[in-house]
């Protein structure tokens, strides 16, 4: 191995991954007066010249399809041109695999920026229920957590409060009310939808989003140009880059190291974290800093990756990995899109439907008391799509088809614009000892570090989830006089998502009672090794059917006070 | 570069107060163009670019009575009507034109669909397709797009999945109705979608659908006219 370079800096708390976790930690710590390093295997953000809000398709002479027309075989950036994820990140990374496993189908995406994953995603932030917190108890399947909706709830309010999520005071059991910004008002066709869900006995409530719709901090209010996938410039919803990291580099008290891509986590002879061994990748020379905490933040699968690529003498099997669980019972969210055609939302009169991104009104599970009565046991929600979007490469494709050509075709496009809607569940997975990811004993990557393979399965759970969404939206759709168009979405052959594409995936390093049956304490603190935490999606214990980031925020803040206290007193 | 300083940028650039200017003089110009030119300059490099271009479009791909015939059929595709321009108005061959220039599938996919159809005119009426009539070019459009694709709807109507009777051939594919112009077919699908994008993504194409937003706005609105008379045309009934 080439000559490893040594920084004699003391760094006191290095952050591992600058997403929902790292940036909750980075912000946590550096108000507690703790001096972070935050390691970011991504290059800085820049949201002037990274973000592209606001631009149309006919100002890039590609219009979106990229030069050499790669949207149309398939090989496009994974949600378009225009969105943040573009910049560095998607299902595939130049020099850095990943495989899976014969039989499995899995697709792993991955960013490689400041703020990762938060610069574009969803931003729907739902609190998990009370009873999420123990599954095994309602139905005897999964494990539950250590931790109850009670412990979490002070740091929900904490997040909720400080990022700034919209919402209305519900009552509903299976989605806990919150700290909630007024949210914008119904679409035309959403209350066309809330009529017709409400004739099958399902709510359909304002949508919870982290979207600020009154200024917060200094971030000025959405300008409702539904383009939160961008990223935004005024940073009017959450980013852990803009809403949490940039404001943190201000304390003085934090550190970043971009473009760094940590390969082990350093231990000494007692089992304690010592340092994190990472390749710069401008010079491609292999560094390491030393410290006294390291958090893991990097996502559930690389945080899984990393714990399992820290082999010592401690830790023959990956480091914190007595109980053999790192990498075990990997979920994602089920998935399932509907698209309907309504014919009564054609011809009427067009207005800006853009808003807030997504829909500003979602359904939770309704039937959380009933499971006995379902053939499956865990609940999903449901995200509401249509509307006049901004005209996309693809956009018009099937319409123009049915259209044949000419005027004719014309007619049809302006016909059929806005009549489309789509429903997408969002279902709870039952974890499973087919679903998990390991480190591939013949591949590496260009930095040298051996990857993850992936394996997975959805089970019958899951099937008959996913059929029973298929159902609710087909006659959501049918009540309003519509016609069901089709599966929209990316599904594998069972007619579900395909694992990993709804991009949850969670539980690779989970918190429990034991340090035989769960990697973390309640804390995310590993219980084999004191000084290091996982606060990312890996402490997961379950995956409910709510969105995970605002619950990774929750407990990455709540972690971080634990360890504050506990640097405090000496025990870290 | 001083690590920490480099580090400051994004809202630190461009300052919160330079933001909210922003944001407050798009809102108060009423709908004249959204976010004012200034904010949006620096990623609208490539627009940029495209507006020095004047005059004739130099075709960086295809040969003249290629592009002659793409003309052609995008115009038939999309032609002008009393509502918008057509897709030529639009840069739809343009844009087929700038995308070949950097894919050769695809320009292999127009070189033989533009071969084939002229090949299918000299066959019926002894001409190519650009010097063909009006008639006899429809005429063989009409072939490509007329029938419905029997085995599209019923692969439509066929599914594994729980729901079956649901999906009741939504789609009718007018694509492939026989062998013989089957590789016309292939190829007028092509021209067709990349047709459909340039021109529904250009100025003409938002204007013709009535695209609203992009915009920045103080308070998002629902017209109660519009919620009105959408309720009143579902099977729902008045409010």
């Amino acid at each position: 191995m080439a000559q490893v370079k040594r920084s004699s800096e003391e760094h006191e708390v290095v952050v591992i991954g600058s997403g929902a976790g790292g940036g909750t930690v980075a912000h946590v710590l550096t108000g507690l007066g703790i001096r972070v390093t935050l390691m970011e295997a991504g290059p800085m953000l820049d949201p002037v010249a990274d973000f592209k809000e606001h631009v149309w398709p006919h100002e890039v002479d590609h219009r979106g399809a990229e030069h050499d027309g790669a949207v149309y075989f398939g090989r496009g950036p994974a949600f378009g041109h225009f969105k943040a994820s573009a910049v560095s990140g998607g299902w595939s990374l130049e020099g850095e695999p990943y495989t899976v496993g014969k039989g499995s189908q899995f697709l792993w995406f991955r960013s490689r920026i400041l703020g990762g994953r938060t610069n574009h995603y969803g931003r729907i932030s739902l609190r998990f229920s009370d009873y999420d917190f123990h599954p095994q108890d309602r139905d005897g399947l999964g494990t539950n957590w250590p931790i109850s909706y009670e412990d979490l709830s002070p740091y929900y309010d904490k997040a909720e409060s400080f990022i700034g999520v919209t919402g209305t005071r519900e009552g509903i059991q299976s989605a806990p009310d919150g700290i909630f910004q007024e949210p914008p008002p119904a679409k035309a066709h959403e209350l066309v939808i809330k009529k017709a869900t409400e004739e099958l006995g399902i709510a359909c409530i304002p949508m919870r989003r982290a979207v600020i719709t009154r200024a917060l901090n200094g971030r000025p209010a959405c300008h409702y140009c539904g383009q939160c996938g961008r990223g935004c410039l005024t940073a009017s919803n959450y980013s852990s880059s803009q809403v949490q990291i940039f404001p943190a580099l201000k304390t003085g008290k934090l550190k970043i190291l971009s473009s760094a891509m940590a390969r082990e986590i350093l231990s000494d002879s007692h089992g304690q974290v010592t340092g994190v061994s990472y390749i710069d990748k401008n010079t491609r020379r292999e560094k390491s800093i030393h410290c006294r905490v390291v958090v893991l933040a990097a996502s559930a699968c690389e945080s899984a990756r990393l714990l399992l690529n820290s082999r010592s003498t401690s830790f023959p099997n990956g480091m914190a990995n007595g109980s053999g669980l790192v990498g075990r019972f990997l979920m994602d969210t089920v998935g399932l899109g509907v698209t309907g055609y309504v014919p009564s939302l054609e011809g009427l009169p067009r207005y800006n439907t853009d808003g807030m991104t997504g829909g500003h009104l979602y359904m939770p599970w309704w039937l959380w008391a009933d499971h006995d009565r379902l053939d499956f046991p865990r609940g999903y929600h449901v995200e509401i799509g249509g509307g006049y979007g901004m005209p996309q490469v693809g956009s018009f494709h099937s319409s123009g088809e049915r259209g044949g050509y000419g005027h004719r075709l014309k007619e049809q496009v302006r016909k059929e614009y806005g009549a489309f809607i789509q429903f997408a569940g969002r279902g709870e997975m039952i974890p499973n000892n087919l679903s998990y990811c390991e480190i591939d004993p013949q591949v590496v990557d260009r930095w040298g570090i051996p990857v993850l393979r992936f394996h997975f399965k959805w089970s019958d759970y899951e099937w008959k989830q996913a059929r029973h969404m298929e159902k609710t939206f087909a006659a959501i759709i049918e009540s309003m006089g519509g016609r069901v168009v089709g599966l929209s979405g990316n599904f594998d052959d069972q007619g579900i998502s395909v694992p990993g594409t709804i991009i949850h995936e969670l539980g690779t390093v989970k918190m429990g009672a034991s340090s035989k049956n769960s990697v973390l304490n309640g804390f995310c603190q590993a219980h084999e090794v004191k000084n290091l935490f996982v606060c990312d999606g890996g402490a997961f214990v379950s995956n409910p059917d709510k969105n995970p980031t605002l619950t990774i925020n929750a407990l990455a803040w709540r972690a971080s006070e634990y360890l504050a206290q506990e640097m405090t007193r000496g025990n870290v | 570069m001083s690590s920490q300083k480099s580090q400051l940028r994004g809202i630190d650039r461009l300052t919160r107060r330079q933001l909210l200017g922003t944001i407050a003089m798009a809102v108060t110009a009423p709908r004249a163009g959204g976010l004012p030119l200034a904010w949006g300059q620096h990623v609208h490099k490539a627009a940029k670019k495209k507006k020095q271009r004047k005059g004739y479009y130099e075709p960086q791909f295809f040969k003249l009575h290629e592009y002659q015939t793409i003309q052609q059929l995008v115009k038939l595709i999309i032609p002008a009507d009393e509502y918008s321009g057509s897709a030529v108005d639009a840069g739809a061959p343009e844009f087929i034109d700038l995308l070949c220039s950097h894919n050769q599938d695809l320009a292999d996919i127009y070189i033989g669909g533009l071969l084939w159809i002229d090949g299918q005119m000299r066959d019926l009426y002894g001409t190519s397709f650009i010097d063909a009539t009006a008639k006899q070019q429809t005429a063989l459009l009409d072939q490509m797009v007329e029938e419905a694709d029997p085995r599209k709807i019923e692969a439509a109507r066929i599914t594994r999945y729980g729901a079956s009777e649901h999906y009741q051939g939504f789609s009718s594919y007018r694509i492939r109705p026989s062998p013989d112009i089957e590789p016309g077919s292939y190829f007028f699908h092509w021209v067709r979608k990349m047709t459909v994008d340039a021109f529904y993504t250009s100025p003409i194409g938002i204007k013709d659908i009535g695209y609203q937003g992009n915009e920045a706005v103080s308070e998002y609105q629902v017209p109660a006219s519009i919620i009105e008379e959408a309720l009143k045309k579902s099977p729902f009934g008045v409010v």
